[in-house]
């Protein structure tokens, strides 16, 4: 469905996106994972045919992009990371908008209005004024938008950033209908419970290159040890010094807490028993910790 | 990026941008058409009859035939001026419509001919209101002649909004906008003939009339009111198209760089 090779941007001498190979088939929903400034947005603009790239070849719903990009994009339905729905039409009236830059007539539209409306939960909101709407019902009405042409694949841009619990996991309902309808997803997110939920297979992007690839859990038993146990509280730098290194597989400290990863979490907690001013979480290890292993700790302002 | 600067491609999709401004534009047509209107309305028909009533005839007519025939081109002018500067981009940088639009099989070229196209839309409103009041008051030759305003109307604010295009790519907030109204817009007014005759400018001053826009709207605008087949004619035409054509072009170009990056 989607198919990137040695794909480079530049900007000036600053290469953002340096070499990007991506496969992502029929039926799948694949997450692009990086931090700020990893290159996910201009990847999703280079493959929207929106800028051009300076090396590399996209096949996208078997059109080649940028050279055929306006064909590609009738079967595509992009939601944005800015919400930029139309402030001056009401609900419905966005989505029969939106339909008509696809060239849909307006009958066809006004016939799956109603769908739509139903999708994004807002049947009742239908005459509502956008600015009327909740930060997750607007979510909820964009995602619907790209999906008014009934496009094969969706590319959503960090699609729950800022949205409450309730309305995140609404948005995921919604996702998780679309892929059980056969839709082709490619998501960027850097909530790693979400690309986790939702994400057949997932690459790390980090600084324009590709660092990693794969199925979520596959990631996990791949990089790092099965179980975290975060170790803080009094007495941490005398308890790291004399058993971290005897007990951890591989430990790193992270302002007051001790990550401390292991094959036998049981074994750390023994050690932990005498220590009483410490305390501690016992978790299995996630796709977090396999992204903050390989993207580092550092800020990226 | 010499590719920001190849020409556009023109084609029908830009009618859905069209459409919905009209459709916006529909929602509060009373108040807009009163707020568009009524400042040119006033000043033509306060300084026409008032200042008028003083005055011998201008360049052989009365004032406020002279003044009426000047304000159809300069109310056309700010008609398309405000679209596409003010409306315009509330809808590029405030509101991202454009952006929207973007992720759709449109293209920029589609979008900003879209918008030249609703400023032409909005200059031919409001110069066809003057030309209703001009009507009205009997301050026309030929009616039959009159009626060729109309599409010297449209090539007036296909320039303007052209031109206003260039400002709005490259403006970083509305408070620019002002340097353009001082600097081009509210000169323009006072060197091109809307409120008296180019004749009693010192020459230097004529001479750089002689290539403002303005100017030759109301050298085709005038004569068509007084009931006479304007000069110049191809002249008049060409440098209206030419001013909206080459606004057009650099316009996109800035923009794809501003938007497209």
């Amino acid at each position: 469905m989607l198919s990137v090779r040695g794909l480079t941007k530049k900007y000036g001498d600053t290469e953002v996106v340096r070499g990007v190979d991506l496969q992502v088939n029929r039926g799948e929903c694949f997450g692009l994972l990086g931090p700020n400034g990893a290159g996910k947005t201009t990847t999703l603009r280079l493959l929207l045919g929106l800028i051009e790239p300076d090396a590399g070849s996209i096949d996208l719903a078997g059109l080649p992009v940028p050279q055929q990009a306006r064909e590609a994009r009738m079967k595509i339905g992009v939601v944005p990371q800015m919400d930029n729905l139309d402030p001056d039409f009401t609900v419905r009236e966005n989505l029969i908008a939106y339909g008509r830059y696809f060239g849909l007539d307006r009958a066809a539209i006004t016939a799956r209005v109603p769908e739509l409306l139903e999708f994004a939960g807002l049947a009742h909101k239908a005459d509502a004024q956008i600015a009327q709407l909740s930060g997750g019902m607007k979510r909820r009405l964009t995602l619907a938008r790209a999906l008014v042409h009934d496009p094969d694949i969706l590319f959503l841009d960090e699609p729950t950033t800022g949205l409450d619990p309730q309305a995140r996991h609404l948005i995921w309902q919604g996702l998780r209908r679309l892929i059980a309808a056969g839709k082709t997803i490619v998501l960027t997110t850097h909530f790693m419970d979400e690309a986790e939920r939702l994400a057949d297979r997932l690459a790390i992007l980090d600084h324009g290159r590709i660092i990693t690839e794969g199925a979520p859990r596959a990631l996990i038993e791949t990089h790092i040890e099965p179980a975290v146990v975060e170790v803080y509280g009094e007495g941490l730098e005398a308890w790291t010094r004399d058993h971290a290194g005897n007990v951890c597989t591989r430990s790193e400290t992270v302002g007051e807490t001790l990550f401390c990863y292991t094959e036998d979490a049981d074994r750390v907690i023994d050690a932990l028993k005498d220590a009483s001013g410490l305390r501690y979480i016992h978790r299995p290890s996630n796709l977090e910790d396999v992204f903050l292993k390989l993207t580092g700790r550092d800020l990226r302002d | 990026m010499t590719s920001h600067w190849r020409l556009p491609r023109l084609s029908w999709r830009f009618i859905p941008v069209w459409q919905r401004n009209y459709l916006v534009w529909k929602k509060l047509a009373i108040p807009s058409i009163l707020g568009n209107l009524a400042d040119p309305m006033l000043y033509m028909l306060g300084l026409g009859y008032g200042l008028g009533s003083l005055m011998p005839d201008v360049a052989g007519m009365p004032y406020i035939t002279f003044l009426a025939a000047g304000t159809v081109a300069y109310s056309t002018m700010n008609a398309a001026t405000f679209e596409v500067l003010y409306s315009s981009f509330s809808r590029m940088h405030v509101q991202r419509t454009w952006d929207a639009i973007l992720n759709t099989p449109m293209t920029l070229d589609d979008v900003m001919l879209g918008e030249l196209t609703w400023a032409v839309a909005k200059s031919l409103l409001s110069g066809l209101a003057i030309l209703a009041v001009i009507w009205g008051l009997g301050l026309y030759g030929h009616f039959w002649m009159t009626l060729w305003i109309i599409p010297v109307v449209a090539l007036v604010g296909f320039c303007f909004g052209g031109m206003g295009l260039v400002m709005n790519a490259v403006s970083p907030s509305y408070d620019f906008f002002l340097y353009y109204f001082t600097l081009a817009i509210t000169p323009m007014v006072l060197l091109c003939g809307v409120f008296f005759p180019v004749s009693q400018l010192p020459p230097l001053l004529q001479d750089v009339s002689a290539w403002l826009p303005l100017t030759h709207a109301v050298d085709l605008a005038r004569p068509l009111v007084v009931g006479t087949v304007p000069e110049n004619i191809p002249l008049h035409v060409a440098a209206l198209v030419v001013y909206g054509s080459i606004g057009y072009v650099v316009a996109l170009a800035l923009t794809r760089r501003r938007l497209l990056k």
